[in-house]
């Protein structure tokens, strides 16, 4: 039988005895009195109660002890005695076996909805999947399950169509909604050569993509992962909670006895006065409470990061956020666009450009990129090179025409040195946040090019919020000084820590480290020893698989704003399970002393009804202020863009 | 000299309680029934689980097949939370769960309001 049909039963059975309790004072008495009670109080406890008894006796049996213990033996003692009570011509109150059975499955009826409530946010992300794509097979679009899609199909999307899978367009372009992976609001456009991100519902124009992750490979199936895995992950401060629910039932029953035992043997009280203040302590503990109060929060604070597009990992990393003192950014990429282009050439335009480009062809630094795209639009042709070197952190080198040519950073320079003008020449140009590379043949320099990454537009805003949360913004890159700190001075951050070698990053995040916890914001590969080394590891979106890895918060958007918004929810999250513990902790403290009748001297009892009205309505309130979560403002200090 | 009597017995039922709550009592434990590639168990949750302890081989793919006979909404879900596991158990009803065993070590599930436990050990 159901929960909700216990409920039922119990409730009908349980009215005719509430009229008797509210309107005997008017006279008016239940017809057949004690028996009619004790025929009605029977039915409840057979059918509602039982199995509370039954789950009970089984934990009994292995030397456990839960909620369900302390329910049976509360409504059974009273029950029990109630029948002693009736063929001793006492006076019985069978109604409290009665309504505390009530009150209990009503505050499960709640809970137990509350509880799917705070964990459909999975659900909801797996229902976004689209059904069925059209994939080409042969020479014609045939509509497939699902399933059945496999890597490198071509699948064409129509206007309203749900993208089905990850890929790349390879024709047409339309405008997407992303909305419900990226928590990005504005439609964004794509053509050929973009990413499109399955599940994502496309608005206006048809195009086919390639398929490049099918199955749970793509990004909609690693977030459910993710996500499921956060909703379901400790946060250490239920160590707490974990000790203190080992002991809760067993020292509550013998809190019980106690209590009975006081009252009976040394004041003095009836034998029905002194049960009455037994059951009611048994009846009132509530270690549900405490159970709840942690994983339905951590629940539904992951459920809403991922619907904001901000995936955070588990409840450790929920915790660390909130002593975080220091965020640390790298720049590019995360600060910057991470798109450089090149400002100025110094020296021969023609002749630099070929070298650079020549030497910077077999290079993945996003500087070579930059200075590739120039060469082809000046439609400069590269020449052949051997014994490509690229030396980490500082530049690359090779043999043209049989003459050692380089471009890098200063670090590289040996033997060759910047003539006065040329030094002068860069340092006004790295004051304009420019990057400087030097261009060499033969140990001597022919010339520089200034390199450009603007910071996003939204930088400013989301560092703002950060400082204003009283964080202190350290800015972290391969960059020399000037530079970084043009682009610091620009984007508003506190510290720059320049010349900084990639394999070097997570030093520095150790260094910081001695004055607190560091919360590191990066998106490369480069960083992922970073990541980790913080102490709450931020992936910035459009990032590799290997960051997100390392990443104990992930954001799905590349928005730097978004960082605010990710220590705004997890710190919102562990407050809420704070407040959760402190009414769960606090309502037993308070509770149980009551329902002993300490206070009764001073007229504050509390009957068995009351107490597992109460008892009910504690983890009831737990669950809904975890649910409550979801409605909660996340106040963000990003002022609008 | 009833009151005495009383005081005794309840003081008993002290010393009783703490005596079968928190003394040292074993627990049912197993190893896996090992088939063709696949290795299962069957735990009956009912006032906890049984087998509370379970030993798996690494690398054999495994089932756990949970039956609920127990009405206490305590135990209706099962949580794995480092495999991001959460299954609802509906009673009287056996539940598969499969386990990825790659990884050696010992991991604890729970009920879902972290009030019973099991443990589970891959080697």
């Amino acid at each position: 039988m159901t929960i909700t049909k216990r409920f039922w039963i119990s409730l009908i059975f349980s009215l005719p005895m509430l009229a008797n309790m509210i309107l005997m004072p008017f006279g008016w008495m239940l017809p057949g009195g004690d028996w009619t009670q004790l025929a009605l109080t029977t039915v409840i406890m057979l059918v509602a109660t039982g199995p509370f008894v039954q789950s009970a006796w089984a934990s009994f049996k292995k030397h456990h002890a839960n909620m369900d213990t302390l329910v049976a033996i509360g409504t059974a003692t009273a029950y029990l005695y109630s029948i002693y009570a009736m063929a001793t011509q006492q006076p019985v109150f069978f109604e409290s076996a009665a309504f505390v059975t009530t009150f209990v499955l009503l505050g499960q009826v709640f809970e137990e909805r509350m509880r799917n409530n705070a964990s459909n946010a999975v659900e909801k992300l797996v229902n976004l999947q689209a059904k069925d794509a059209e994939v080409l097979r042969g020479d014609e679009f045939v509509k497939i399950p699902l399933a059945e899609v496999e890597l490198n199909d071509v699948v064409r999307v129509k206007p309203g169509q749900k993208v089905p899978v990850d890929g790349v367009i390879v024709k047409g372009s339309s405008t997407l909604d992303e909305s419900m992976v990226t928590g990005e609001s504005m439609p964004v456009e794509k053509s050929v050569d973009d990413a499109v991100i399955g599940s994502t519902m496309n608005s206006t124009g048809t195009f086919l993509f390639k398929a490049n992750k099918v199955g749970d490979q793509t990004m909609l199936s690693q977030i459910v992962d993710l996500v499921k895995k956060a909703q379901n992950s400790h946060a250490p401060i239920q160590k707490l909670t974990d000790k203190v629910s080992d002991v809760f039932v067993p020292v509550v029953l013998i809190l019980a006895i106690l209590t009975f035992l006081t009252w009976y043997v040394f004041l003095d009280a009836s034998i029905a006065r002194a049960l009455i203040f037994a059951v009611s302590v048994v009846v009132i503990a509530c270690p549900c409470a405490l159970g709840l109060a942690t994983p339905t929060a951590l629940m539904v604070g992951t459920g809403r990061g991922a619907k904001m597009g901000i995936l955070i990992k588990n409840g450790e990393v929920l915790e660390a956020v909130n002593d975080v003192k220091t965020v640390v950014f790298d720049k590019t990429g995360t600060i910057t666009v991470g798109k450089p282009q090149v400002t100025d050439i110094v020296g021969d335009q023609q002749q630099v450009l070929q070298i650079a480009a020549s030497l910077e062809e077999s290079s993945e630094h996003p500087l070579a990129t930059a200075i590739l795209a120039r060469a082809k639009a000046a439609a400069i042709t590269a020449l052949p090179v051997d014994d490509f070197k690229a030396i980490e952190g500082k530049g690359v080198s090779a043999t043209i025409d049989g003459q050692t040519g380089f471009v890098g950073n200063t670090k590289l320079l040996t033997t060759a040195k910047l003539s006065d003008d040329l030094e002068q020449q860069a340092v006004k140009l790295q004051n304009e946040a420019k990057t400087v590379v030097v261009v060499g043949v033969a140990d001597e320099i022919i010339g520089l090019i200034a390199i450009q990454d603007m910071p996003k537009s939204t930088s400013k805003a989301a560092i703002a919020a950060l400082k204003s949360r009283g964080l202190k913004t350290v800015m972290l890159t391969g960059d020399n000084q000037r530079v970084a700190q043009a682009v610091a001075d620009q984007v508003g951050i506190d510290d720059v820590i320049a010349d900084v070698l990639p394999g070097d990053k997570a030093e520095q995040v150790q260094a910081l480290q001695a004055t607190g916890k560091v919360a590191f914001v990066g998106d490369g590969i480069n960083d992922a020893p970073a990541l980790t080394t913080a102490d709450v590891g931020i992936a910035m979106g459009s990032g590799t698989d290997i960051a997100i890895d390392a990443g104990g918060i992930v954001l799905v958007k590349n928005d730097l704003r978004d960082v605010d918004r990710a220590l705004a929810l997890s710190k919102k999250t562990f407050n809420r399970i704070k407040l959760n513990l402190f009414w769960a902790f606090i309502y037993n403290i308070l509770g149980i002393p009551v329902a002993a009748g300490i206070f009764f001297a001073i007229g504050l009892t509390l009957s068995p009804e009351l107490a597992g009205l109460a008892m009910a309505f504690s983890s009831l309130s737990v669950v809904t202020s975890s649910v409550l979560l979801n409605k909660a403002k996340i106040t963000s200090k990003v002022q609008a863009a | 000299m009833t009151k005495i009597l009383v005081l005794i017995v309840g003081l008993a039922i002290i010393g009783f309680i703490l005596w079968w709550f928190f003394g040292k009592h074993a627990v049912a434990s197993a190893d896996a029934t090992v088939t063709d590639h696949q290795q299962s168990v069957d735990i009956e949750v009912s006032g906890g689980y049984s087998p509370e302890n379970i030993v798996l081989k690494q690398g054999v793919p495994a089932v756990l097949n949970f039956t609920r006979k127990d009405a206490s909404s305590c135990l209706d879900h099962v949580v794995f939370s480092d495999f991001g596991i959460n299954q609802a158990l509906p009673q009287n009803q056996a539940e598969p769960i499969q386990i990825d065993t790659s990884k050696p070590g010992e991991y604890e599930w729970a009920c879902g309001m972290d009030m019973f436990h099991g443990k589970l050990i891959i080697k």
